[in-house]
């Protein structure tokens, strides 16, 4: 029940970041937007993990942070002219 | 436990859809990372920590996620918010102050 | 060996990470992660540099949890504060970019300074140049320098001046 809410309240999160990431006005929104919707993602992967018993989904939300984290960051800097 | 857990997915999940909500409703690109990030950091942590509380096979590597996630949160929000003025995105009519903008036009003169 | 100090610390955060991520004392797993911890302190040296900067001394076992029980609470009030921000239907927001003024010397120190700021309430560090901080603050109470100082980072540099250089 309380994780069925979880699902429905993180879908509507991950909902409102899309409409930022679609409206813009600039690029800097739109990564940010991204930034957000990686977050929401690994607690996502962590909240599956635990739905559905599986170990595995927890290592899998790590690693997706270190990659969304390390994308992000490699954007910002390309985006700010200076890589 | 398992209640506390179920309270700590809640409230996670609740300021998860509170950061994302603040990241729509806010006027400029400063506003909305400070919603973005504050908000969606605790909420994640909180859940996460909540999904290690409800089973314990995943406590440790919910804390390595936790640790993980409050070192790095805050370091790609600043880097964006330093990309997005060195561009020059401007602030929103509200503001009342910007210091850094007078010490760039004072270099560039 | 000039920074020795930093390059211990560096392994055990290192070795700290492998021990949490694999979350067992299996002599295979502590072997591969012994080899692994090995070529990354060679691979690594020279980044070592950083953790130069941490303090080894026994005023530390007070000081870390009570920068750990600050930070929470900070971060706690923050959120709150967002949350009532966002949910107003006037959204009631007076932001301004200040400057701040700090006396910690080392990258490793402003870094965490940097990113306490960004957790804490209503503020967000946009730019770091030598020893000064320019913060994105979502409600300005006070626009010179000392003022802004005084409200936004004191309470964390007190504690972070015994913890690191």
């Amino acid at each position: 029940m309380i994780l069925t809410l979880s699902f429905v309240l993180i879908g509507l999160a991950v909902f409102f970041s899309l409409l930022r990431l679609l409206k813009g006005p600039t690029s800097f929104d739109r990564l940010l937007a991204t930034d957000t919707i990686t977050l929401i993602t690994t607690a996502l992967l962590a909240l599956m993990a635990v739905s559905f018993s599986r170990v595995i989904y927890m290592d899998v939300a790590l690693v997706y942070a270190v990659i969304g984290f390390a994308g992000v960051v490699v954007i910002a800097r390309y985006l700010e002219g200076g890589l | 436990m398992a209640i506390a857990g179920n309270i700590l997915i809640l409230i996670g999940s609740l300021f998860l859809f509170l950061g994302s909500l603040g990241i729509f409703r806010m006027p400029d690109v400063y506003n909305r990372l400070q919603a973005g990030t504050k908000a969606t950091t605790l909420g994640a942590m909180s859940l996460i920590l909540g999904i290690g509380f409800l089973n314990n096979e995943f406590l440790v590597k919910s804390i390595v996620l936790i640790i993980f996630i409050v070192l790095t949160n805050p370091v790609s929000s600043s880097t964006i918010a330093r990309a997005s003025h060195k561009s020059g995105v401007p602030l929103t009519d509200k503001s009342i102050i910007d210091v850094c903008r007078d010490d760039i036009r004072k270099e560039e003169v | 060996m000039k920074n020795f100090k930093g390059f211990i610390v560096f392994l055990i955060v290192v070795a700290l990470t492998w021990l949490l991520l694999t979350g067992t004392f299996n002599k295979d797993d502590l072997l591969i992660g012994g080899s692994a911890l090995i070529l990354i302190a060679i691979l690594f040296y020279r980044y070592s540099d950083l953790y130069r900067a941490v303090k080894i001394t026994p005023k530390i076992v007070f000081y870390y949890p009570l920068y750990l029980v600050v930070f929470l609470i900070e971060l706690l009030k923050a959120n709150i504060d967002v949350a009532l921000r966002v949910v107003n239907p006037a959204l009631p927001i007076n932001p301004g970019i200040v400057a701040v003024k700090t006396s910690l010397k080392d990258p490793l120190s402003k870094l965490i300074l940097a990113n306490s700021i960004t957790l804490t309430p209503g503020t967000l560090t946009v730019d770091v140049k030598d020893d000064t901080l320019f913060i994105h603050w979502i409600d300005v109470k006070g626009k010179d320098i000392e003022s802004a100082t005084k409200a936004i980072s004191s309470k964390f540099e007190k504690i972070l001046k015994e913890i690191v250089k």
